[in-house]
This record gives structure tokens, C-alpha cells and sequence, in this order.
């Protein structure tokens, strides 16, 4: 047996065993989590600072900040997710227990990316274990650093049958998806995503896929630029572009343009000072593969601002470019890096089509001081999630739904999203073999009379809210039922 | 036959047109698939009876209803379905507008399946219609009166730029799976739903998968027999036995066996006579293919006929049968029967019995029958099923706040009522940010600070949401 079959047969085995069914073992592992974070913040920030040169405040803000919003949510609402559902019934019904109870489905597997490793890896996390799975974590081997910390001192805060972590590349990986999993949450890119569903269909297994693609962002003329730029700004270059998320090309007007460059170019200087490669809170890119590919994709278009780079450190200057078009290399895949490029449109109209003619993205942006532009962006394109006026910060509430469609994935985690995306919500029905009478409408011999009773009966629906209803109903069934007893009885 | 390309063009076209959004439009389109089911009845029974044999009141009560009663309660919600959903937001955002918008996926592919061959595939179109979807229908070859009539009605009643029948068989379905949908819900076997999940995943489409499985059914402990055998005999007998949710096969212990044997042999004689096969009320087995299949795992199996057991094959009638002294190793366990055809197996106890149904794939759906109530939890609390249903069988599947669905081998996915609108929408989170407070945002740029953290988690932090502060 390989490794990765071991540990995904124990793992299965200590579910089966019904460990994580009381909620308080799941309050235990979630605060166990909770407490990886708080005291071994140095060691996850260092490894950070290894793999993509983030500083702490870097690390924590972006990674360890929304986990632990996303532990502590849990911890307060588990057992309200958790608990019974009840449904409306019908009148055949309305003496029986009616309801939804969510269930784990098993033992999940969590494949992670290298661009926020913790954050993207544990957070699923957070929601296998609050839904009461087993889940196997498979972090990036891309973010080295954080895969061997992740390795090493995870398992001394959690259960370790249950959460193992499986370190490993692409053979590790795919030995893993040989085994019969109950659900895989992946986060990647889309070519890999479409290998992953193909290789867990012959386990019927579902899948939740966080992808990418190019997120588009809209700059109305009449906004205020210099507030809309520092915003982009943040967005864009944080983890040096880095981010599934990233406004990843700016749409605007020409008249504009230069303004932008401008604003642009102000923000970059105050996040960053004019060397942002000596600044401590500028990032890297992951590794030269990725570098040189960021680096090619500026072949052809023009650089407004930045564009100087440096392969031994894998440095890349935030960068804008400007006049670019729909054909530019830049334009053919999610660029995942610091290089911002400028598309002018005429207008809205244009812009709305450019967006549609494209495959959907995990986020649009549009920066405008009109709501009606704004909710007609809203209308007339898909994306897996729309921003106005600010990049990012959708990704912070949890209440929101977090996920792609199309190109840019299925499923949605963040908060109750992620616990019901990890459960089986199983209906049901708890009954009673009394009150037999009501039932005999739609047993045979089938006659016209029955039929009618048993069509009214089972699926009239019933609104168990409305007190004066439910009496007449109760009354009405009441008075059915022993009618038809008496019925019964004397033929 | 149009090719399937194009029909996808086209109706691709027609839903970048936006014509299916507004709510009038998919108001119209819901009641005019009320009209087609209310105005066709006895064109329906006929073609279900042609198909399936199906008596009239079960065509009723499990096709038509079925169908009549989801559109009458979407038509009723689907409005409020369709609203924006506001949600909380924590401090930092309080000035801001956060909601999650239902919007539609696009084009949807619906495949059918014979069993209930309308209310299989019209049940999915009522929500794909409702959440403002194009839709693709393609209803099963194998119940052909059915799929022919859906072929001729559909057209006439809804538009036919937005909805479209095609039909055909193995070899078109596999020519359509190689266009890309918005989503795929397909009802039917394990192995075809492997192929449909392996195209799909070459496009990314996202899949609703209803499958079957063997549904166990145990019977323990203190139990009111009439009842039990009455609704147990009720269940597994609709249609044939060919319902995805029928009791599979039947765990009791050897005296539950005993006295409920002469409970089902009256039971079966009070429902549908001495000769089932002369009385309207019993259906027939699909085609010759799954008569052959049935009768021979009959021949086949180890197990004791004790009622039933005699089929014909002129019309495809197989005897209500029942089976004892059925192992786990026999034939009759190996694959869903499918028909009418009930084995019990006996367990010496209720662990007995929840470790046989864990020990295999996940069913559609569980039945425990018993009047002890801690019977019902155990087995709810120790088994995983897509549905599960205490003292009776099927009956859960009428309520549609009720979703329905499979888990492991049994699928993944669910629908009816407001499941079937949620299936086929995007759930997309929208946030508009106020532009004003930016000096708050300030707390989130580089430099980074220790202070300016500390604030900033103070303000996102979820928990203490209901306190208003008038800093921010």
C-alpha cells in the first residue's frame, strides 16, 4: 500500500469510527487550529517570508486574519449550522417530524495553492472540520516553505488520523486521487482543475474548484480616481499580484487614462517608496517559472510605468501598462503577477461587452460614484463574485458566498457556504404507523375516489406558519381521517 | 434530427439576448408548462401506460401531480426566490451594501429517465425555467411514448427559442456531451453518470447526478405489522418496483419475518386481487431487456420464493415477489433489483442490521419501520442516505421543501421546490463599497504597522458585528 493510500484508509477508519459525529470533538479541533495560528505565528510567518517574501504583517494580515475570523465564526455558529432543519409539510404529513440534518460526507480531500498557502489550504479546512469530516490536506508543493511547516507542526494541534497532511508533487498528488475520496476541494488553475474532476469521476465523487482567470476591473470617468487608484493599487500588488482575485486588467475610458498612470504611479510610490525592491512589505514572485512567464507576457505592449525586473531574486516592479488590446500576449491568461494592463473602451457598453466576450471570472470590479452603472454591470455580466468601488474585500465576508462559475469554478466556501458545501444534507421524514386511516387514499384497489383524497392529501402544501390554516387543516385532516375510518370500517 | 450544435447556438443566443431574465417572461413560460400538463392529461396517461403499463393513479399521483403541485409552489415563490439576499457585514464594512444575487447559469442540460419518465425530466425544467435558463431536454429512448409526446408538446407550449426536446440514444447523447452546458442534471445509472462526469470535466460544467442504489429497508423492534406491511407493500410495488427510492430489500429479524409474511400476503391480496395480472392497478417492467434481466436473477437466486415469482413475457408482467432466506452473497444483492421483487434478509440484531447497510454504497434513500422511537434514531444516526423515511416509503419525495438527492454512489446534488431553483442559479456575491471613510481603509495599506493591524482586526472581526461604533 502507498503512503498516500495508508494514510486516506486510516483516515476513513477514524471517521468511521463516529469521532468527529459530538460537535464538542469538532469545537476541540477548531480551537486546536486556532491555536496552531496564535503560537506558532513566527514559524507560519517565516515560511511566508521564504516562499513569497511577505513580511509578518504582511502574512498575518492576508493569511492568518481572515482564518481565524473564519475559526472563530465556526466556533460561535456550529451548532446552529449543525442543527436540525425543519421544512413546510403537507397535509398527509402534518403530524410528522419534517426536516433537513446536515451530515459529513466523509472524508474530504483539500488540495491547496502556493499563493496564500495557509490561507487557502486551511480555511477549507475550517469547514471540513466543522461539518464533521476527515480531511486530507495536500498543501502546495510550490510554497515549499509552508508545505514543511504545515507537515511538521500541524499534526501536534490536531487529530492527526483525521487531518493528516500529505506533502508531496504532482505524482504524490496523483496517487492520492487514485483513492476513493467523498469529496475534493481544490484551488488552482483550470487546466488543473478539469484533471482533477476527470479523475475522481470514477469514484462519483463531487468537487468544489476555486479557480482563477482574468478579473476585470472598470474605471468610470466621473469616480474619484485618486481614491479608486490607491485602491487598485492595494489590490493589485498585494502578494505581488499574486492573488486569484486581482483586479487582473483595468477597463477605462482614454480620456482618462493618463490619470490613471498618474494616480497609479503616486499610490505605488507611497505603498511601496521609489525602490520597491529594498522595501520590506513588497513581495516576490513564487519562482522563476512563474517569473519568466510573468516577464513574457509584457512582450508588445507598452510599459507606463515600472516594468524593471531581476531574475536572482524573481523581482518584478509593479507595473502598468497602457494602450493595451484585447490580442496583447498580456490579454490570453490570468497574468498572477504585478503587471497591471490598461484597456481603453468607449464607455461602459463597450466594456460590458469586452467583459462577456471573455470567460467568466472569479471577481469583477467596477469603480463608479453612479449605483445605476454599477447594478447595470451587475446585470449584464457573470462573474463568480462582483466588487464595487474597492478590490478584495468581499473575500472577507464571510457571509458571502466564495466561489467561481464557469472557467473560474463550481462551489462556494466562506462561513455557513463552506459547512454546507462540505455536508450531506439528507431529507428527513420520521413518520408514525398510527393514524393508518388517512394513509389507505392511495393503497389499491384504486378508485376515483380515492384518488382525488390522495391527491389532495399528499401534495397540497401547507404553510405551518399561518395559525389559522394549520387549525382548519388539522380540523380538516382530523375530520378526513375519521370519516374515512368509519368509512373503512362499515364496508 | 438538427444537430446538436446548433440547437445549443441557438439557444445560447437566445439567452445572451437576456429574454429569459425578467420575471414576467419565466412566469409566463412556468404557466404555460401548467397548461401542457393540465390540457394533455389523457394524452399523458396514454403514454405512460404504453410505456410502463402505469395504472392511472399512479400516473396521477406520482407523474402529473408531481409535476402540477412543483409548478404551482414555484409559481407561487419563485418571485421571492429570485430577491437579493442582503447580508451581515462586519464593522469595517458597515457602510457598505453586501447581497448575494440568484442569477441564471445559462444553457442547462436535463437528461430524463423512464421510470417516471415525465415528472423525472419536467420536475428539473420547472426550476432550470424558474431561475431564467435555456434548457435542453433530452428525455429517455427507452419510455418512447413519453419522449415522442414531450418531443410534440413541449414545442407548442414553450418557447422555442429558450427550450428544446432532442431525442435519441446512446451515441447522440454521448455527440451532445461533447458541447458545453452551463450544467448537466442527469437521472440514471452509475456507469453512464461516470461518462457524463468525465465530459464534463473537460469543460468545467457542473453536475447534478441522481442515481440509485439498493434502499434497505429494516423492520425492528415493537411494530404496529398491518401498518408496516401495508406501506411497505405500497412502496415497493408503485410502479413495479421501479422507483430509484423503492425499498431495495428488507432486514428484520426472523420473527418480524414471521409475522410479517402473512401481513404482505394479505396486504398484496387487498391491493390488487388473487391475479394482480388481470387487475388494473399493478404496472408492467419497462422493455424485454430489463424483463430477461429480472427473471433471471430470479432463477438465479439462492433465495425462497414464497410469493409471486411467475412473470410473463408477453407483456413484460412480473408477479409482486417476494423472497426469504436471501444471503448477502446472493444475486439478488449484488446490483438495485429494480422490480418487483422483495428479498428479506434476517439479522439477529439492529447493529446487525445497520453494519449490513454501511458495510456498502451509500443508497438513495433508508427505511427504517418500527413504533420505537430510538429504533428510528439509531438507524437515522448510524447509516448515510440521500433521504431517509421512518414508517413509510416514497412519501418523502412529495415535499419539496424536502431536497432531494443522492450522496456517494447514490449521486450528489439535489432538487424539487426551491432546491431545483437554487441547482441552476449562480449564487453570486456582490458588495458595493461606500466611497466614503477612506481614511479607515488607510488601516490596510503598506506600510504595515503593528497599530494599524490591531485596529483592523478589531474592525473585521465577525463577533462583536451588532455593536455600532461611532469611530467608524
Amino acid at each position: 500500500m502507498s503512503r498516500e493510500e495508508t494514510v486516506v484508509v486510516r483516515a476513513r477508519r477514524a471517521f468511521q469510527s463516529g469521532k468527529t459525529k459530538p460537535l464538542a470533538f469538532r469545537v476541540l479541533q477548531l480551537k486546536g487550529l486556532h491555536r496552531f495560528i496564535s503560537e506558532r505565528r513566527k514559524e507560519i510567518a517565516e515560511a511566508v517570508q521564504k516562499d513569497l517574501h511577505k513580511t509578518e504583517h504582511g502574512t498575518e494580515l492576508f493569511e492568518t486574519l481572515g482564518l481565524e475570523g473564519e475559526i472563530n465564526l465556526a466556533l460561535e455558529r456550529l451548532a446552529e449550522w449543525a442543527a436540525p432543519r425543519p421544512v413546510e409539510k403537507n397535509l398527509l404529513t402534518i403530524s410528522d417530524e419534517v426536516y433537513i440534518q446536515p451530515e459529513p460526507l466523509g472524508v474530504v480531500l483539500i488540495i491547496g495553492a502556493w499563493n496564500y498557502p495557509w490561507a487557502v489550504t486551511l480555511q477549507p479546512l475550517v469547514a471540513a472540520i466543522s461539518s464533521g469530516n476527515a480531511a486530507v490536506i495536500k498543501p502546495s508543493e510550490v510554497s515549499s516553505h509552508s508545505a514543511k511547516v504545515m507537515e511538521k507542526l500541524l499534526p501536534l494541534y490536531l487529530d492527526t488520523e483525521l487531518y493528516p497532511v500529505v506533502t508531496g508533487g504532482v505524482p504524490e498528488t496523483q496517487e492520492l486521487l487514485k483513492q476513493r475520496f467523498d469529496h475534493v476541494f481544490y484551488t488552482g488553475n483550470s487546466t488543473v482543475g478539469k484533471v482533477v474532476m476527470a479523475a475522481v469521476a470514477r469514484h462519483l465523487t463531487p468537487v468544489t474548484l476555486e479557480l482563477g482567470g482574468k478579473s476585470p476591473c472598470y474605471i468610470d470617468k466621473n469616480c474619484d480616481l485618486r481614491v479608486a487608484c490607491r485602491r487598485i493599487t492595494w489590490g493589485k500588488f498585494v502578494n505581488c499580484g499574486q492573488t486569484c482575485i486581482a483586479p487582473d486588467y483595468i477597463l477605462c475610458e482614454p480620456s482618462i487614462q493618463g490619470r490613471v498612470v498618474e494616480e497609479l504611479k503616486k499610490c505605488i510610490t507611497e505603498f511601496y517608496t521609489d525602490d520597491p525592491k529594498s522595501f520590506e512589505d513588497y513581495g516576490r514572485i513564487i519562482n522563476q517559472h512563474h517569473y519568466r512567464r510573468v516577464m513574457a507576457l509584457l512582450e508588445g505592449s507598452t510599459v507606463a510605468l515600472g516594468g524593471d525586473s531581476d531574475e536572482t531574486q524573481c523581482y518584478i516592479a509593479p507595473t502598468v501598462l497602457s494602450d493595451v488590446t484585447g490580442g496583447s500576449k498580456v490579454m490570453q491568461e490570468e497574468i498572477f503577477g504585478p503587471v497591471l494592463p490598461i484597456i481603453t473602451v468607449s464607455g461602459v457598453d463597450e466594456a460590458i461587452q469586452f467583459i462577456n466576450e471573455r470567460e467568466k471570472p472569479l471577481a469583477l470590479y467596477v469603480f463608479s460614484p453612479d449605483n445605476k452603472l454599477i447594478r447595470r454591470v451587475i446585470a449584464e455580466t457573470s462573474s463568480g463574485a462582483l466588487l464595487a468601488n474597492d478590490c478584495l474585500v468581499h473575500f472577507t465576508i464571510s457571509a458571502l458566498p466564495f466561489g467561481g462559475l464557469g472557467n473560474s469554478g463550481m462551489g462556494r466556501y466562506h462561513g455557513k457556504h463552506g459547512f454546507d458545501q462540505l455536508s450531506h444534507l439528507r431529507a428527513c421524514l420520521i413518520r408514525k404507523l398510527k393514524m393508518e386511516g388517512v394513509n389507505t387514499m392511495r393503497y389499491p384497489p384504486h378508485t376515483a375516489k380515492k384518488l382525488s383524497w390522495a391527491r389532495f392529501l399528499l401534495l397540497k402544501q401547507v404553510n405551518v406558519g399561518k395559525l389559522r390554516q394549520m387549525a382548519q387543516v388539522t380540523l380538516f385532516a382530523a375530520l378526513a381521517a375519521f370519516i374515512l375510518q368509519r368509512f373503512f370500517r362499515s364496508t | 434530427m438538427e444537430d446538436p450544435s446548433s440547437i445549443l447556438h441557438r439557444l445560447q443566443k437566445t439567452f445572451r439576448s437576456g429574454v429569459t431574465i425578467p420575471e414576467s417572461f419565466r412566469r409566463t413560460q412556468l404557466q404555460n408548462l401548467l397548461a401542457l400538463v393540465q390540457e394533455n392529461e389523457q394524452l399523458i396517461l396514454d403514454a405512460l401506460h404504453k410505456d410502463l403499463s402505469k395504472p392511472k393513479f399512479e400516473a396521477f399521483l406520482s407523474e402529473i401531480d408531481m409535476v402540477a403541485n412543483d409548478l404551482h409552489y414555484t409559481l407561487d415563490n419563485f418571485y421571492s426566490w429570485m430577491q437579493l439576499e442582503y447580508s451581515s457585514k462586519n464593522l469595517a464594512t458597515r457602510m457598505d451594501k453586501c447581497f448575494v444575487r440568484r442569477e441564471p447559469l445559462g444553457v442547462v442540460l436535463i437528461i430524463g429517465a423512464w421510470n417516471y419518465p415525465l415528472h423525472l425530466i419536467l420536475l428539473p425544467l420547472v426550476g432550470a425555467i424558474a431561475a431564467g435558463n435555456c434548457v435542453l431536454l433530452k428525455p429517455s429512448e427507452i419510455s418512447q411514448a413519453t419522449e415522442q409526446l414531450l418531443a410534440e408538446l413541449i414545442p407548442k407550449y414553450l418557447s422555442k427559442d429558450c427550450y428544446s426536446v432532442v431525442c435519441g440514444g446512446a451515441e447522440y447523447t454521448k455527440a451532445l456531451l461533447e458541447n458545453k452546458f452551463d450544467h448537466i442534471f442527469y437521472t440514471g445509472s452509475q456507469a453512464v453518470a461516470r461518462t457524463i462526469l468525465q465530459a464534463a470535466a473537460v469543460h468545467l460544467t457542473p453536475v447534478t447526478l441522481e442515481l440509485g442504489g439498493k434502499c434497505p429497508c429494516i423492520i425492528y423492534g415493537h411494530i404496529d405489522i398491518p401498518s408496516a406491511a401495508r406501506r411497505l407493500v405500497w412502496s415497493k410495488f408503485f410502479n413495479a418496483g421501479q422507483s430509484c427510492v423503492a425499498p431495495d430489500y428488507v432486514l428484520c429479524s426472523a420473527e418480524i419475518r414471521d409475522a410479517l409474511l402473512p401481513a404482505v400476503r394479505q396486504t398484496l391480496k387487498e391491493f390488487y386481487g388473487e391475479d394482480a395480472r388481470a387487475g388494473p392497478d399493478m404496472g408492467r417492467i419497462i422493455n424485454p431487456h430489463h424483463w430477461n434481466r429480472l427473471m433471471e436473477l430470479l432463477e438465479k437466486s439462492r433465495g425462497k420464493v414464497v410469493m409471486g415469482g411467475e412473470g410473463y413475457q408477453e407483456d413484460r408482467y412480473i408477479a409482486p415477489t417476494v423472497l426469504v432466506d436471501v444471503e448477502e452473497s446472493d444475486i439478488l444483492m449484488q446490483e438495485e433489483i429494480f422490480g418487483p421483487i422483495l428479498p428479506i434478509l434476517t439479522v439477529k440484531s439492529l447493529e446487525e442490521a445497520t453494519d449490513f447497510v454501511n458495510r456498502r454504497a451509500k443508497p438513495l434513500a433508508v427505511y427504517v419501520f418500527s413504533d420505537e422511537h430510538s429504533v428510528v434514531t439509531t438507524v437515522l444516526e448510524n447509516t448515510s442516505s440521500g433521504g431517509f423515511c421512518a414508517n413509510d416509503g416514497i412519501v418523502h419525495m412529495a415535499l419539496p421543501g424536502l431536497p432531494f438527492g443522492g450522496v456517494g454512489a447514490s449521486g450528489f446534488g439535489h432538487y424539487h421546490g426551491r432546491w431545483t431553483f437554487e441547482t441552476f442559479s449562480h449564487r453570486r456575491g456582490c458588495m458595493m463599497r461606500s466611497w466614503a471613510l477612506e481614511k479607515i481603509n488607510v488601516l490596510r495599506y503598506p506600510p504595515y504597522s503593528d497599530s494599524n493591524l490591531s485596529w483592523l482586526r478589531w474592525a473585521t472581526s465577525a463577533k462583536k458585528s451588532w455593536i455600532s461604533c461611532s469611530i467608524m
